[in-house]
Parts: structure tokens; C-alpha cells; sequence
């Protein structure tokens, strides 16, 4: 099987280029992770970040055949020969398929991505309904991968201005939150042309979202309660 | 050679819950903490736990933190040090309502406390029935976990060095820890940092094996410092194979899906756990629950062309049960075993998940080894918290859910500690350039080795002997040959070469330097375990396959120089109950 990868090396090349490895696939190749450890065993220059194996650590987003996900929870079957990968789009290079994440934890970080809440703690737990808990369901299991902001276009053009929506997503697990007290806080510093209404619904992150985690629907919740707070 | 030199109150080695939780509280005092991880925090192992955090909340059933200690030495097979052990069962409520209160979405029960779910092991009014302790969020406990300690580090302005691996412990002459080497990855560049207070919370070395449910990024990366710096290393003897690794592919599935009723079969769909565990049966301690499928494989009643698997049962639940409690193992089967547990059931190997073992430290977090005056001397300026330290709370077995707890109650120890010995300890002592020249020299000659081995190649071989030598039961002859294996191995891991040159964000160098880790790792533990003349807990010997506490109610202790052993005696004296005296375990 070929797969033609994105490399560059600052260090020593000028430009990037694509470089081609034609793999003889083996039965423990289930996942475009496993081959892309292999290709290193025998050409160590390649270049990626990697950790849990399973999906839950968010480190090897990248970019498979224009489509943006996690190479170890991607089936190296049925994926379209030759297999282009290259670094997930919108972010600076690094190196291969290393990209400068710095921008996208910029705009996490401005979201207040913390519960607020000062009343006194109680000697227990903060009751909280099930129904209430429910609220954070797809809103809390984020693995900041950065998929879905890096194929987000607004965020092409305004990744210091727009939030993107894996920050609005971890935005609105906040604001959902039945024990969080700044929800007006939270809406004022969302309330901008860029921060929060730069998204146009195109729906590129539900789509590329390895978790199937739906950012568009909490982007519109956070705008439905920015409406219901002016009437 | 002259190297950039920074200077910080406090270096913490790595950013998952045991770090991070001693960050929060370093920074929160207001001291100078830098925060290294080879990876983004929300990217350490933490967030791959799954099934809860333990603590005697009562919210299911009845319960308190006695009944919990007593499962937990009894688990630990009487290895377990019973202060500690006391310590973190009692702290538990409290830690768990403070990741409450940090904003841990917890999952609730109807009147709105958090949702608790049995484990393995648990259990009530000392031996009686099964306890209902776990604490949980779905199957995402430690991913939820984690990303609530990193949010509470951002709001606490915590200074992290992200993608920073540390190198080697600066010891001066007298012993004390002063600092550290590191590599900044994006830029190949080695700074010492100085420090008052260093801590290790680099996680595990599950690596070592090749069916392994850990991450690439653990690589025992604080046991290898230690070892390196003449730091002992504690009971690497025993490993927790856990029960239920995804058949072929290794990943973890909870023994959530068996605290929610799931339960094993073997080929004649015989529900086998009722014969080796007549009471806890599925639920019984890990290790009891990996040997039975061992020798249910053995004797030929594994599933598959191969008989060389069990199957683990959940179809029979509730698919909301499924949905709604367990939809991460849901995702991982129909990912990795091309299966549906709703509709069928996972094929699963015992698969190698925690390492019992690590770097010997008091219930402060304080690293203790013996020099002068005993085995429980303190390391000045050098501490441990989590799966790369050894107080030990696990001893031979690690309990579910006792991970996460362990390392929330004793990072935030560690962080009280070292703010009391920050007090103690105005001045940063001088930096012993001979300690740094070590590291040079080290990345000197892995940049300078011609015809050198193949770094992966040599990993492999390390990986390949300790599943073959040392696995969930241990052959007399194998171990014996182990260690001779990976004395050979370690010799080789002095000669490995890279390719790969660049000074940007090198991989494979990085690999390479994981390699001087994980070889210490399994040395340890093979050298260890072939020592261990008995079986307790996780280690099981085929030529001892009794306990013997005359000869063994002790603790290891390995030393890297010489490859020698030593021993001392485990704490069984609690802090203020009667101390629980060894007896026969059975479930």
C-alpha cells in the first residue's frame, strides 16, 4: 500500500515536500497508526506525536486524505491509495506532521475554561440532577485534538480572533453546567463579531470531529442563550 | 560543556493527576513551579483510566474508609504499607469532593450525589458483601479527571514546559537533589533547571511489555533518573496484568463493564469465575481474575481458531445501561475487536496495565532510601507521586479505581510536603556540573554512534523478553534465562543509533532516551522477580506458588549499580487502627 506523506525538516530543508512509502501491509496493521510506527522503524526521521493508541489522548490528529482525525482510531482498510497524509491545516509546521498547537490552546484558554462558582464548597458533593449532568454529555469528552478548529475555515481566517469550536465547545461545558456562576460573564466575553460569531455554520467540525462530538449544535445553544438573555 | 542554567522553587516531571494535583497546590501557595511533560497535560496517561476513582462516599451503599483500607491491604496481599494505606483510604472522601467542587462531571445518582459503581475487591464490613465505591464519570473518569486538574492549573496560572522530557536527576556530594536535566523537544536544546524541590511523577513503564494497555509515552522515564542517580527501585517485581485487554490489539477494556454486571465465559460459555472466586466471582482482585484466564487458555478452554481468548459478556445488560454507563468501551470494541457489546460479546487476553512497583517514598511523597541510618532515610530535595512511586499503598496487587485515588491523595501530599520543606530550605543548592556532564555525554553519544543497532529493534527484543519471561505466571528457568537476556539487552541499549540528526523536534532521539528508561525498568524487574522465591499478589511462581511470609513479608529493593537486591520491612503498623495481620486470601 503507498502512502505519500508530508515531510520537512527546518533544520534541513528548504521547502516541503511529499515523500512516498510502499508498504506490504501485515495483519497487525489494523489502524493507520500501526503502519505509521512501523514506516518509522525503518525510516526514523518520520516525524509525529503519538501517545494512548486509542483515541483518548487526542495527540496524532493529522490530516488523512483532506480529512482531519486521529491516525490510531482510523482502519488503515478502506482508506483511497495512494494515502496522503500532511499536517493538520491552518497551524504552523513544526516539523512532518508536527504543527504548532500554541494558537489553538490560546484560544481554549480565553474561554475561562474552568468552573466559577464562589460560594463556599460544602462538606460534601454540589448535588447536581441527572438531567442537569446530562447537559455535558458531548460537551465534556473534548480531546482537544484540534481536528475540528483546524478544519474550520473562520478559523483559517482569524485563529487569533475566533475561538473555533473546540473552544466554544469547551465554552458552552461550562456555561451548561448547573453549578458554574458565571454564565453572564461567560456570554458577555462571547458577545464580539469574531469571538463567537464568526461561525457560519459550515458544519466542517461535526463532520471531522473523531469523537463524534458535535460543536456546531453547542455554538447555537451558546447563541441561543446570548437571544434569550436580551428579550 | 556550558549549558543554559534556569532556576524555579519546584521542578515537577510530568503533568497527569499526580503532578498536576501537586501543582495546583504549589502554584496556589504562590511558588515558582515549572510543570515539565513530554506531552500536552491532557495528553498523560490519566485520561486513559476508565472505571472510577475509589472512596467511601456511602452514596449506593453503605461504607467507610476502614473497610476500605481492609480490601486494600488484603488486596495488596499484606505487602501493602498499612500507614499509607490508612492514610489515602481516609483522605479519600475528601480529595473526591474537592475534584467535585474543581468541577469534575461526575456522573449523578437520582438525588444528585455522585454516582458510585462496585469493583473488583470491594467490600463491605471487612470481607463481607460487595461494596459499591467507585466513583465515576460514564467510562471517562480519568479523562475527566485530568482535564478538570489541568483547568484548575490554568486558573492557577501554572507554568508548564510542554514537550520537555526530563533526562537525569543533579545530585550533589552529599546525596541531595538539586535539579534536573532536560531536552526542550521542539528545539533539541538541554537546560539544567535548578530547584529546591524536585518531583517525579512521570507516570509508569507498561512498555516494558509487549500486550502492553499503556501509552507510547510510558516509558518508566522517573524510574530510569532514579535508577541512574543510585536511587533504589521498589517491588518492580510485581506488574498488574489486567483481565481484560482487548484480544490482538491491547487496549484496555474497565472491569466497569464486569462492576455493571458483564461477566467472562470461556469456549463452553461456562461462566468459569464461579470456580476460582465462589463469592466475588467476576469481581474477584485482578490478579485472581488474570490467572484464571491464564489457565482456562492452558487447559484448553480459550475461545477463538486459537483458543486463545476469553470472551467478556454484556450483552445481556441494558443497552441504556451500555449507552449511557459505558459508551467509551463500546466505542473501543466496535473500533478494536470489530465488535458490538450490545449484541455481542469482547474477546479479551489478560494484557500487562499497572506497575505496583516504582521509586521508594514515605506517605509525604518524600523518596526514602537506605544510606546511613535505615531504608526510610529521606533524599533531600527529591520526591515521587503516582505509578512511578513506591510507598506503597498496591504492595503486590493494585485494587481498581485505587490509582486514581492514590494519586490525587498523595500529589496533593507531596504538595503540602515540599511547601513545609520549601520553608526548611531558603536556597538553591549549587549544581553539580559532573551530574550534567552525565546527560551530555549520554545525547553525545547517541549522536556520535556509528553502526550502531536500530533503536526499535532493540526495544522489540526488551519487549519480546519480558512477555516470554515474565508474564502473569513465572517459570524458574525463564526468569533465570530473563535475566540473562536483558543483561545482554542492556549492553545493547549502549550501542543503539540513530538516523535521524535533526535538531527539531527529534523522535527518534527521544525514543532512544525513553530505550535508557525502559531497560532499567526491566532489569529491575526481572532481577526481582527471579529473587522472589514465593507468590504474592501479581507475582506468580510456579516452583513457590505459596505465599510465604516468614522468608518474603518484605519489600524489594533493586539498585541499578551492581544489579544488586536488598530488602526492608513492610510497614504493617497503621497510624491509629489495629494493624491487619496476614492471613489466607481467598474470594
Amino acid at each position: 500500500m503507498r502512502f505519500s506523506i508530508y515531510r520537512f525538516d527546518p533544520d534541513k530543508d528548504e521547502k516541503p515536500y511529499m515523500q512516498d512509502y510502499d508498504i506490504q501491509l501485515d495483519p497487525a496493521d489494523k489502524m493507520l497508526l500501526d503502519v505509521l510506527i512501523r514506516i518509522k522503524t525503518v525510516d526514523d526521521s518520520l516525524s509525529l506525536r503519538r501517545s494512548c493508541r486509542e483515541g483518548v489522548c487526542g495527540s496524532d490528529g493529522m490530516n488523512i486524505n483532506g480529512r482531519n482525525g486521529l491516525a490510531c482510531i482510523t482502519p488503515v482498510a478502506g482508506l483511497k491509495e495512494p494515502v496522503e497524509l500532511r499536517p493538520l491545516p491552518g497551524l504552523p509546521v513544526i516539523r512532518d506532521l508536527i504543527v504548532d498547537m500554541t494558537q489553538f490552546f490560546k484560544q481554549y484558554r480565553s474561554v475561562t475554561p474552568y468552573l466559577v462558582n464562589n460560594d463556599p464548597p460544602p462538606e460534601t458533593e454540589r448535588l447536581q440532577s441527572p438531567e442537569e449532568r446530562a447537559e455535558l454529555d458531548g460537551a465534556y469528552e473534548c480531546v482537544l485534538c484540534a481536528c475540528c478548529t483546524t478544519a474550520c475555515p473562520s478559523f483559517w481566517w482569524n485563529p487569533d480572533k475566533f475561538v473555533g469550536p473546540a473552544g466554544l465547545l469547551q465554552a458552552y461545558r461550562f456555561l451548561a453546567d448547573s453549578r458554574d456562576q458565571a454564565t453572564a460573564e461567560r456570554l458577555d466575553d462571547l458577545e464580539d463579531p469574531y469571538r463567537l460569531f464568526r461561525c457560519h455554520s459550515i458544519m466542517n467540525c461535526v463532520d471531522t470531529c473523531p469523537k463524534g462530538l458535535n460543536p456546531t449544535k453547542a455554538i447555537n445553544k451558546i447563541k441561543g442563550m446570548m437571544v434569550k438573555r436580551t428579550v | 560543556m556550558a549549558i543554559v542554567k534556569r532556576k524555579f522553587d519546584v521542578v515537577i516531571v510530568g503533568a497527569g493527576g499526580a503532578g498536576m494535583r501537586a501543582a495546583l497546590q504549589l502554584s496556589e501557595a504562590g511558588f515558582n513551579v515549572a510543570v515539565l511533560s513530554k506531552v500536552f497535560p491532557t495528553r498523560s496517561h490519566t485520561v486513559a483510566a476508565q472505571g472510577g476513582i475509589a472512596a467511601s462516599l456511602g452514596n449506593v451503599t453503605e461504607d467507610n474508609w476502614h473497610w476500605h483500607m481492609y480490601d486494600t491491604v488484603k488486596g495488596s496481599d499484606y505487602l501493602g504499607d498499612q500507614d499509607a494505606i490508612e492514610f489515602m483510604c481516609r483522605q479519600a472522601s475528601e480529595v473526591v469532593y474537592e475534584l467535585e467542587h474543581f468541577g469534575m462531571p461526575f456522573d449523578r445518582l437520582e438525588n444528585g450525589k455522585i454516582y458510585q459503581r462496585p469493583f473488583g475487591g470491594q467490600s463491605q464490613n471487612f470481607g463481607g458483601a460487595q461494596a459499591t465505591r467507585s466513583c465515576a464519570a460514564a467510562d471517562r473518569t480519568g479523562h475527566a479527571l485530568l482535564h478538570t486538574l489541568y483547568q484548575r492549573n490554568v486558573h492557577a496560572n501554572t507554568q508548564f514546559f510542554v514537550e520537555w522530557m526530563g533526562l537525569d536527576l543533579i545530585r550533589n556530594e552529599q546525596g541531595d537533589v538539586t535539579g534536573v536535566t532536560a531536552l526542550e523537544m521542539e528545539t533539541g536544546n538541554v537546560v539544567a533547571l535548578q530547584a529546591r524541590a524536585v518531583l517525579l511523577a512521570t507516570g509508569g513503564g507498561g512498555r516494558v511489555f509487549q500486550a502492553s494497555t499503556n501509552a507510547f509515552i510510558n516509558t518508566g522515564d522517573g524510574l530510569g533518573m532514579a535508577a541512574r542517580s543510585g536511587v533504589p527501585l521498589e517491588d518492580m517485581e510485581f506488574w498488574q496484568f489486567h483481565p481484560t485487554g482487548v484480544y490482538g490489539a491491547g487496549v484496555l477494556i474497565s472491569e466497569a463493564v464486569r462492576g455493571e454486571g458483564g461477566y467472562l465465559l470461556n469456549k463452553d460459555g461456562e461462566r468459569f469465575m464461579e470456580r476460582y472466586a465462589p463469592n466475588a466471582k467476576d469481581l474477584a482482585s485482578r490478579d485472581v481474575v488474570s490467572r484464571a484466564l491464564t489457565m482456562e487458555i492452558k487447559e484448553g478452554r480459550g475461545c477463538g481458531n486459537n483458543a486463545d481468548h476469553l470472551l467478556l459478556k454484556l450483552n445481556h445488560l441494558d443497552a441504556d445501561v451500555i449507552n449511557k454507563r459505558l459508551p467509551g468501551i463500546r466505542e473501543i470494541a466496535i473500533k478494536f475487536a470489530q465488535v458490538d457489546p450490545i449484541d455481542e460479546p469482547i474477546p479479551v487476553i489478560p494484557t500487562a496495565h499497572y506497575m505496583m512497583g516504582g521509586i521508594p517514598t514515605n506517605l509525604y511523597g518524600q523518596v526514602v532510601a537506605p544510606y546511613k541510618t535505615g531504608p526510610e532515610e529521606v533524599v533531600q530535595g527529591l520526591y515521587a507521586v503516582g505509578e512511578c512511586a513506591c510507598l506503597s499503598v498496591h504492595g503486590a496487587n493494585r485494587l481498581g479505581t485505587n490509582s486514581l485515588l492514590d494519586i490525587i491523595v498523595f500529589g496533593r501530599a507531596a504538595g503540602k510536603q515540599i511547601i513545609e520543606d520549601l520553608k526548611k530550605n531558603p536556597h538553591h543548592k549549587k549544581l553539580n556540573e559532573a551530574a550534567i556532564d552525565r546527560s551530555l555525554t549520554r545525547l553525545d553519544r547517541l549522536d556520535n554512534q556509528k553502526d550502531g543497532e536500530n533503536v526499535a529493534q532493540v526495544g522489540e527484543a526488551l519487549r519480546k523478553t519480558m512477555q516470554e519471561h515474565c508474564g502473569v505466571f513465572r517459570f524458574p528457568d525463564l526468569l533465570k534465562e530473563g535475566v540473562v537476556k536483558i543483561n545482554e539487552i542492556s549492553e545493547r541499549v549502549e550501542h543503539t543509533e540513530i538516523k535521524d540528526k535533526s535538531k527539531v523536534f527529534n523522535t527518534a532521539r527521544v525514543e532512544a532516551l525513553e530505550l535508557n528508561n525502559l531497560v532499567e525498568v526491566a532489569l529491575a524487574t526481572m532481577v526481582s522477580a527471579e529473587a522472589r522465591n514465593e507468590s504474592r499478589g501479581a507475582h506468580a511462581r510456579e516452583d513457590f506458588p505459596k505465599r510465604d511470609d516468614d522468608k518474603w513479608l518484605k519489600h524489594t529493593l533493586y539498585f541499578s549499580e551492581g544489579r544488586r537486591l536488598d530488602y526492608k520491612p513492610v510497614r504493617l503498623k497503621p497510624l491509629t487502627v489495629e494493624s491487619f495481620p496476614p492471613k489466607a486470601r481467598t474470594y
